[in-house]
């Protein structure tokens, strides 16, 4: 990093990719939102905000923060990224507008209708079997094999080599940090699966009736180009499973850790979806996104120079108490909406549809057909730069 | 208090929705034709306006009350002045014609927006089609793909070549651009640039509802999506400057909300203690969708299609209201 260490502005010494604080992040969240409306990260000479006005403000000011730096810890536009520059999520308008335009009509509440269905008939018969062995690991057996089948089956991959998807997705998630020893990790462990994710973006890997064969009728049309086409469909072997299978997973826990809300919701399944936004709220499983300046600007009376990156601390956000009343206790009653999990904005989270409607069909089979749920094992944590979750969650149910 | 460098946390602002909304001054009023005012605005302090895109436009609510819509066509980097021109239309409700009667260098203009449904897609080659004042929305257009490099040409129509505004500006594209006046070579010669389906070519046409047509039928044969319109007289939705209040029913609940006019169904029904999802509140993320039962939305998102609206199945309520008096939601 070649920023210099502001004047005038508050400094945290502290390291958000530390093993000790990813393993319980909530303080480095609370002390960001709480040094000012903007601090300085010395380790990695880095901005950093955590306040919900805030980083809703930055998130509508894309002229002056921009994406086309690349939204993770590395300037793009300086060093070079282990893999392609994603043509959505690492751009600015005008480059920005068609591949958004494409993502926003395929994932649009008419395909919702479409795919819901099926979610909702899948969900159900993984629940039951579920509930028929009694014990297992709600994290692996239910957050994350649910999404890791129906995602797929609607983008229209191939059934061969899905077992990359969640190793790919790992490496994308660390390298948005620092090149610490997790993304050296995940390197290792992903092997071949880069070149699985080149093999399953090509028109010739997809159905020819899934959301995938509909990005390329795009390129078809004129809208984008064909090389375009295989990054937006990158994109769903990229963003679009863990981040859903670590909410899931956070929204099961959290109502085990709350069983008055588990009451209410088995009272009224109908609720499935407020568990899941305020889960997003509460716990979001993508804490931080970043940006960069594109020119001087001032925050609330701190100045910030070109062309340095910002962290926005959506889980901090997620917690400010200007924001929400007793921000840290999980109630499903509450108005959730307004959250940074999704982001806000022209880059709002596209999928965000999808992830919802994948959500709600777990958590309303979960509250139809699942009578008691209790933890039988210690939780495990998801160590990574960029997202928050559980690896394992051992739980025995009885049926309804 | 939070300050940052954007207009919406510009205290003479007010926010409904995250949309801008404030009082701009005319800066400058040109006229670019007989019939066509160039009004160049500017808002009344240091911050800047937000950010748009070629092929966007903003609401105006003129002097008469009547609000409408019209396309930015200035420099989409200039952040402080927007540019808009209008027709004098005398056929129209009387907004056209009291703009350009009385609104004067100096005077305050209430602007909301700024939107774009007409964005700019990536691509090598273009075909600009304008007829009449539907160059505005074009202009900003031709510049970026002026800028990108791209091949473009422009064929522009008007009635007389004296009544076609920015030929001045136009003249520095040199022979990309062809003029058409009506008087001179009668009506516009589609079939030479649209008969033939051109490779990776998109098409983007501002202007009379008999052009757009005219366009649309010679495209039949394009790859879909080729052809990108803007309809900027007939089907532009002219609101009133005032909004009104409704009832809304959420039968579900068995609770029946007022909307007043300067509150959405969202915060209404937020308010009444309803708990439901929403996201952008602005019309175009889609979370806050809800269905239908009774009554006819005014549709005013950019997720459903014209089809989907039409059928008034669904609404999205953080910013489409109600036509009558009334609306019953699956709430």
């Amino acid at each position: 990093m070649t920023s210099v260490a502001p004047t005038d502005a508050p400094v945290l010494d502290g390291d958000p990719f530390s093993m000790e604080t990813l393993a319980d992040p909530i303080p480095f969240d609370t002390a960001v939102r709480e040094a000012g409306p903007m601090v300085w990260l010395a380790k990695y000479g880095v901005w950093a905000t955590g306040r919900h006005a805030v980083v809703d403000g930055i998130f509508r000011s894309w002229g002056t923060f921009i994406s086309s730096a690349g939204t993770g810890m590395t300037n793009t536009k300086r060093e070079t990224t282990w893999r392609r520059p994603s043509v959505i999520l690492d751009q600015d308008p005008p480059d920005h507008t068609a591949t958004r335009a494409i993502m926003t009509r395929l994932l649009s509440p008419r395909t919702m209708r479409k795919l819901k269905e099926q979610f909702a008939a899948e969900a159900d018969r993984l629940v039951e079997s579920l509930v028929a062995r009694g014990e297992f690991d709600a994290a692996l057996d239910l957050a994350e094999a649910f999404p890791l089948t129906v995602l797929p089956d609607a983008v229209g991959m191939a059934r061969e080599g899905r077992q990359h998807l969640l190793p790919y997705s790992n490496v994308n998630f660390q390298a948005m940090g620092p090149r610490n020893r997790l993304w050296e990790e995940a390197v290792e462990q992903a092997g071949d699966a880069a070149e699985y994710v080149a093999w399953q973006m090509r028109r010739e890997a997809l159905t020819d009736d899934g959301l995938g064969a509909e990005i390329y009728a795009a390129a078809d049309a004129g809208e984008i180009t064909e090389e375009q086409a295989g990054l937006l469909v990158r994109t769903f072997l990229s963003a679009g499973v863990d981040t859903t299978v670590f909410g899931i997973g956070f929204a099961l826990h959290s109502l085990m850790q709350n069983p008055d809300q588990w009451a209410l919701l088995r009272a009224q399944p109908s609720l499935a979806k407020h568990v899941f936004e305020e889960t997003l709220r509460h716990t979001p499983p993508s804490p931080i996104i970043g940006r960069t300046t594109k020119t001087a600007t001032e925050v609330d009376g701190i100045q910030l120079e070109a062309d340095q990156k910002v962290l926005l601390f959506l889980a901090a956000a997620n917690r400010d108490p200007a924001r929400w009343p007793d921000p840290d206790r999980f109630d499903i009653t509450r108005q959730a909406s307004g959250h940074m999990a999704f982001g806000a904005g022209i880059h709002a989270c596209v999928g965000q549809l999808i992830a919802r409607l994948e959500a709600e069909c777990v958590l309303s089979a979960v509250a139809r057909k699942v009578g008691s749920m209790e933890l039988v094992g210690e939780p495990q944590i998801k160590y990574s730069n960029w997202l928050r979750g559980l690896t394992s969650l051992p739980v025995r149910v009885t049926a309804a | 208090m939070t300050t940052l460098p954007h207009p919406l946390h510009d205290t003479t602002v007010t926010l409904v929705g995250h949309e801008f909304e404030a009082d701009l001054v005319v800066d400058r009023r040109t006229m670019a034709t007989d019939d066509v005012v160039a009004l160049q605005l500017r808002a009344t302090g240091p911050e800047a306006l937000p950010e748009w895109s070629p092929g966007a436009h903003i609401d105006l609510v003129g002097p008469t009350g009547i609000t409408r819509q019209y396309s930015l066509c200035g420099d989409p980097s200039d952040r402080h002045t927007w540019r808009i021109a209008v027709l004098r239309e005398e056929a129209g409700r009387g907004g056209s014609a009291a703009i350009h009667e009385t609104l004067r260098e100096g005077d305050p203009v209430r602007v909301r927006g700024p939107r774009n449904h007409f964005h700019l897609a990536a691509s090598p080659r273009y075909l600009f089609i304008a007829g009449g004042v539907g160059i505005t929305p074009l202009l900003p257009m031709i510049a970026q793909a002026e800028a990108s490099g791209a091949d473009w040409r422009l064929v522009y129509g008007g009635r007389t070549r004296t009544s076609m505004a920015f030929r001045d500006e136009l003249a520095a594209y040199g022979d990309r651009v062809l003029l058409q006046p009506q008087d001179e070579v009668g009506l516009l010669h589609l079939d030479g640039f649209l008969t033939t389906p051109q490779p990776e070519t998109l098409v983007y046409s501002c202007g009379p509802e008999a052009l757009l047509t005219a366009v649309e039928q010679r495209c039949s044969g394009w790859p879909s999506g080729a052809l990108r319109l803007e309809r900027f007289a007939p089907e532009v939705i002219e609101r009133s400057g005032e909004e009104r209040a409704f009832e809304v029913v959420l039968e579900r609940h068995g609770v029946t909300v007022t909307v007043p006019p300067d509150r959405s169904i969202l915060e209404a029904v937020v308010e009444a203690g309803v708990n439901v999802l929403s996201s952008c509140q602005e019309g175009t993320c889609g979370t806050c969708e809800t269905a239908v039962l009774e009554g006819t939305p005014e549709h005013r998102d950019s997720v459903l299609t014209p089809e989907e609206q039409a059928a008034n199945e669904f609404m999205m309520i953080c910013v489409s209201r109600c036509r009558g008096e009334r609306l019953v939601l699956d709430l």
